[in-house]
């Protein structure tokens, strides 16, 4: 039996794209803002400020231990809405597709997306399907947009980080970026390494009810923890020391990481945050993040301070400080 | 330490000379102030009856001298020949004035004034006089552990501005006392102006603390407990000159031990220092020069060959673990008057004087810091209240074909200038990333900091910005331009492009390299440019380190390279030299290497080594380089001299300390390929690995990879020579830290009618980056206007 694959027909704006939009993305994503197939999706007012975001994926493999591009490209815009402090409401999305691509992954692809937007409480209200020939993309890209409410409380930015405020995180460091990598790369472990992706916002929820104060909340995607927090000391002019034995890493991943010679605090994360919190919350925080599913390895990894600003550093195990920078690009040999 | 001859400038204006009085103004530069240069004056004239005074300014020092034309003349040559030994003279000018009698000779008090070219003295190890008062028990600095005088003693370390006064130096804070402020004033002592002048009624004190911060004795009682506890076997943490020591007794195998373990520094050589030159001999094989190199007045470690264990009679050799698997020693002697008290009467004659700091940091200089940094290492602490203004590690030189090599260049020859060619725009240069150094210019002279070491390290950062202040402050200088290297990751470039004071100008790492050499020696350019090292950062963005270029001042252009090879793991490779092993075995049997190579594959571990070929079959973070260094690397892994490092270079360093005699060599290739010569080191590792497959011993090996690869440089100059005309050769590049392929090349190139340049006044690794920068940044500069 010959495998069903896309076509160029399918995004002709013909037959062939109507039978798609109907058979695999409306009856996965069914809700009534996209029942109505209209030009846009009309939405009910919201009440506050509205946060609104956007972000193309284009990761390969599209399937990968812990997830897909699908899934992806839903926590990804679910994320970005949660660390600027909104309750995401709406994704809309884009899908480029190349021609060839078997049926059977979009379908999978589609309905993982489906399932993350459940699981993350968000509807896709819009969509866009376009196919390009061979080679001109690589199997699937998507872009998703997103809408959320901002609390009235919560004055969130990188910015505000202060001196003494301590520096949490949710969990294991360098997930993602390593099980795509290995996957990528046909690098077997042991155990296979699972990317983190997930949805943050129920998480962030109830780091928010439990104290909206929270200074800062980024979300540590590419470039890792690293290059997320040296953003954060140059917009807040701040320092910030992290301590080595505090950061949680799997074993496994720091085990890949040293082979292939890479800092797991460069490696890209998909179901991490980062908040910088007042050190008189930082228990009521970390308890409240520590009760999330999302959570459970919730920690303290280090603290704001106001020498060096600008700069990350890391407090070895031997008690010295290795500057943590910002990378121009890729991690580059520089031992003379 | 006299200055060039061409600067001598004697007669200048019109002469009015009367036929037997003549008057003139002299102002003189160089390092003169600080280093008893105006009672050598005073005395000089008083010698030949002149009236007249002398005054130190920020400028230089002024002399106006008035008597007898022909004493006049003879105290002019005087000041040349008879200028005291600290004294370094740049330039004498000399001014005729109309005559007048001057009936006193008198040293006036010192005048500020806006331009301050005067340079900085280095620290001075204490001197025979003060030696021999040190050990007087009817002298009143008898064991007094500061003692000083104008020819000796701390300058550098303890400035905190110019001009060179007390008040501007940690020494501001104690009151000379009258018997002290007498030595100070009168200009027959040898403390006339001694800034540093102290005893112990007035001057700093000494004592010792254990771990918890308690005060155990002070004084003469301290050292003599610090002796007592070095004896026992315990490890001291001593406040010296730049920086602390730890200090342990040499000889005790499981002593050093110890040290090693709480210092978490696992086989990087220590440094020794011993008694005396006697009792370096006893040890060490010490040629004339390098007893000359152990004696000088900014003693330096000097890397010594170790005597062997049966040699010397009735000693106690020093232990293996000072520098495991080393034929080389690094010793010095004791260059303040706290180091002789520490072997005044003591049972032992070397003690290892290792830098006071956690592995990786820089040296600890402040009371508190050693007392929460050594806390875990050092069992007590031997303390004072001189403060120490500005870090300074010891020195480290040694002797390539009888001139001496600095390796690490910093107490006692910092801040001496570079004397340069000619003058220029003033730039500051931010130099590499490891080993750094920064570098100022200032007409013809560049100041090439002392060694600050390894950016990443935040405590380091902080003293390369401090150093970047300091030497601004102390040398008045306002860049033009900064300098820095291509590396965009380098902290040294970060902050270049972070600041926003002055303009930037990048600089090629190699260009650096070999434009160092031209600046030092002395010589423009074009020439041709040998720089091979571990890694700088390419043009093309990969990885460069084995390199021939064509450099002049401004531009260089590359002419050739090694072959590139792929690096498993970046930087990771560099820590396990076993993975560029692979890659090169990988590229000799074009793939197979399992089956070309098993027995060497499996002397390296079995799970790691399958992710390597893994990567290095995807091309995963495996960035090409054209790395000298790196081929080093892995000839040491294949033939199981060091699969692994635990310090910077270590591959090389002990293949080269395995070398045999032997006159055997494996033969590279060099080829065209794009417009360039490709240095190919390939075809001599697989003839390496056929001698080892029969079983030929691995220093013989050793010895004939070094062997060819010096063939395999030299061959590839003579191309480069034939197509470009040149026969100046500059050598630059970590790699000619390796003694036996030094000598081997640059005997080969003299044989060849070349003319080489290598490195005499900054080290061949990176810290000398800064210099290079800066040259290069000037003559680029220089050409714009
Ligand atoms: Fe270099
Ligand atoms: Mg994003
Ligand atoms: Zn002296
Ligand atoms: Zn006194």
């Amino acid at each position: 039996m010959r495998e069903e694959t896309i076509q160029l027909d399918h995004g002709s704006g013909g037959r062939a794209m109507h039978a798609l939009v109907e058979r695999v993305f409306a009856r996965a994503f069914a809700n009534d803002f996209l029942q109505e197939l209209n030009d846009s999706a009309i939405l009910p007012p919201a009440s506050g400020r509205l946060a609104m975001t956007t972000d193309s994926y284009v990761v390969d493999p599209i399937v990968f231990p812990g997830g897909d591009i699908g899934s992806l490209a839903v926590h990804g815009t679910v994320n970005d809405l949660a660390v600027s402090g909104a309750r995401p409401l709406y994704l809309t999305a884009g899908f480029v597709l190349e021609e060839g691509l078997p049926m059977a992954v979009l379908d999978r692809i589609v309905s993982s997306m489906a399932e993350a937007a459940r699981e993350a409480s968000v509807l896709i209200v819009a969509g866009d399907t376009k196919v390009v020939p061979r080679g001109k993309a690589d199997k699937i890209f998507i872009n998703t947009a997103g809408i959320g409410v901002v609390r009235d409380d919560v004055r969130l930015g990188g910015g505000n980080a202060r001196p003494g405020d301590v520096v949490l995180i949710n969990g294991t460091i360098g997930d993602h970026g390593m099980a795509v990598l290995c996957r990528r790369e046909g690098i077997a472990m042991e155990s296979e390494i699972l990317s983190d992706s997930a949805s943050l916002n129920h998480l962030i929820e109830a780091m928010l009810g439990a104290f909206p104060g929270i200074h800062v909340l980024r979300d540590p995607t590419r470039g890792g923890v690293a290059t997320t927090l040296n953003e954060i000391a140059c917009q807040s002019g701040v320092g910030i020391r992290l301590h080595e034995e505090a950061l949680p890493v799997r074993e496994d991943v720091a085990g890949v990481c040293e082979l292939l010679g890479l800092d797991p605090l460069y490696v890209a994360n998909e179901g991490k945050v980062l908040a910088v919190v007042p050190a008189e919350s930082a228990d009521v925080v970390l308890e409240a993040m520590r009760r999330s599913p999302r959570g459970r390895d919730a920690c303290r990894i280090g603290e704001v301070v106001a020498e060096e600003p600008g700069r990350v550093f890391l407090r070895t195990r031997i008690g010295g400080h290795r500057l943590l920078d910002m990378l121009r690009g890729e991690q580059l040999p520089r031992i003379c | 330490m006299a200055g060039s001859e061409d600067s001598r400038n004697e007669s200048r204006g019109s002469p009015e000379l009367t036929p037997d009085g003549r008057r003139v103004a002299v102002r003189v530069q160089g390092i003169v102030q600080g280093v008893g240069f105006r009672p050598t004056v005073y005395q000089l004239a008083e010698r030949h009856r002149l009236g007249g005074w002398v005054r130190n300014q920020p400028d230089g020092v002024r002399i106006e001298v008035a008597g007898a034309a022909a004493d006049v003349k003879a105290f002019l040559g005087d000041l040349w020949d008879k200028a005291p030994p600290l004294a370094r003279i740049v330039s004498v000018e000399v001014t005729e004035l109309p005559f007048e009698p001057r009936p006193t000779f008198d040293i006036l008090e010192s005048h500020g004034s806006q331009n301050r070219s005067t340079l900085v003295s280095p620290d001075v190890a204490t001197c025979r006089d003060c030696i021999r008062e040190l050990f007087d028990p009817t002298d009143r600095g008898f064991g007094y552990p500061f003692i000083n005088c104008t020819n000796c003693g701390p300058r550098y370390t303890i400035i905190r501005d110019i001009p060179y006064d007390r008040e501007k130096t940690t020494m501001a804070r104690f009151a000379m006392c009258p018997e002290c402020l007498r030595e100070y004033r009168d200009p027959r002592d040898r403390r006339f102006h001694a800034q540093p002048n102290a005893c112990w009624s007035c001057g700093p004190n000494i004592w010792l603390e254990d771990p918890q911060g308690n005060r155990l004795s002070a004084g003469r009682r301290a050292l003599a407990d610090a002796v007592e506890r070095l004896k026992e076997g315990q490890i001291l943490a001593v406040k010296g000159l730049g920086g602390f020591h730890l200090a342990v007794e040499a000889t005790g195998e499981e002593r050093v031990r110890r040290l090693r373990r709480r210092k978490i520094r696992e086989e990087k050589p220590f440094a020794v220092m011993f008694r005396d030159l006697e009792a370096v001999t006893r040890y060490c094989r010490v040629s004339p020069e390098e007893s000359a190199l152990l004696e000088a007045p900014e003693r330096p470690i000097v890397l010594l060959r170790k005597r062997g264990k049966t040699s010397g009679e009735g000693t106690t050799p020093i232990a293996e673990a000072v520098a495991p698997r080393n034929r080389f020693l690094g010793a010095f002697l004791p260059y303040t008057p706290l180091h002789h008290l520490l072997f005044f009467e003591s049972p032992y004659e070397a003690l290892v004087m290792t830098s006071g700091n956690r592995s990786d940091e820089p040296i600890v200089t402040e009371n508190d810091e050693a007392r929460s940094h050594l806390r875990e290492i050092a069992d007590a602490f031997l303390l004072h209240d001189r403060d120490i203004h500005i870090r300074c590690d010891d020195s480290v030189v040694r002797l390539f074909g009888g001139a001496p090599r600095p390796l690490r260049r910093a107490r006692g020859y910092v801040p001496v200038p570079i004397f340069l060619e000619a003058a220029g725009p003033s730039v500051l240069a931010v130099g590499g990333e490891l080993k750094n150094t920064i570098c100022i210019t200032r007409g013809a002279e560049a100041f090439v900091s002392q060694h600050i070491g390894d950016l990443r390290n935040l405590e380091t950062l902080r003293a390369f910005e401090r150093n970047v202040d300091h030497l601004q402050r102390i040398l008045e200088i306002r860049p033009e331009r900064v300098a820095h290297d291509l590396h965009p990751d380098y902290l040294s470039t970060q902050w270049a492009e972070r600041q926003d004071r002055f303009p930037v100008i990048a600089v090629q790492h190699h260009h650096a390299h070999i434009a160092s050499v031209l600046a030092e020696r002395k010589i423009s350019g074009p020439v041709l440019g040998l720089a091979l090292d571990g890694a700088g950062y390419g043009p093309d963005g990969t990885i460069w380190g084995g390199e021939l270029l064509w450099v002049d001042a401004e531009r260089f252009r590359r002419l050739g390279r090694f072959r590139h090879l792929r690096l498993p793991g970046g930087d990771r490779a560099v820590l396990e030299p076993w993975r560029t092993a692979v890659s090169a075995l990988y590229l000799l049997a074009g793939g197979d290497v399992g089956k070309a190579y098993p027995d060497i594959l499996n002397t390296f571990p079995a799970r790691e080594r399958s992710v390597v070929l893994a990567m290095l079959e995807r091309r995963l973070n495996c960035p090409l380089t054209s790395s000298c260094g790196r081929v080093f690397d892995a000839v040491s892994a294949i033939l199981g001299v060091r699969h692994r490092v635990t310090y910077e270079g270590q591959a090389a360093v002990e293949l080269e300390q395995a070398a045999q005699a032997d006159s055997g060599r494996y033969v590279g290739a060099v080829y065209r390929r794009d417009d360039l010569w490709i240095l190919d080191p390939l075809p001599m590792i697989r003839l390496l690995v056929e001698d080892l497959r029969r079983g030929v011993a691995p220093g013989i090996l050793s010895m004939r990879f070094h062997n060819g690869l010096a063939l395999l440089l030299a061959e590839s100059l003579e191309k480069a020579r034939e197509a470009t005309g040149l026969d100046r050769v500059a050598l630059s590049g970590g790699v000619f830290q390796n003694l036996t392929l030094s000598e081997l090349l640059e005997a080969d190139l003299v044989g060849r009618g070349f003319e080489v340049f290598t490195h005499r006044e900054v080290p061949p690794n990176d810290a000398c980056i800064s210099l290079g920068q800066a040259y290069v940044a000037r003559a680029r500069l220089f050409r714009g206007r």
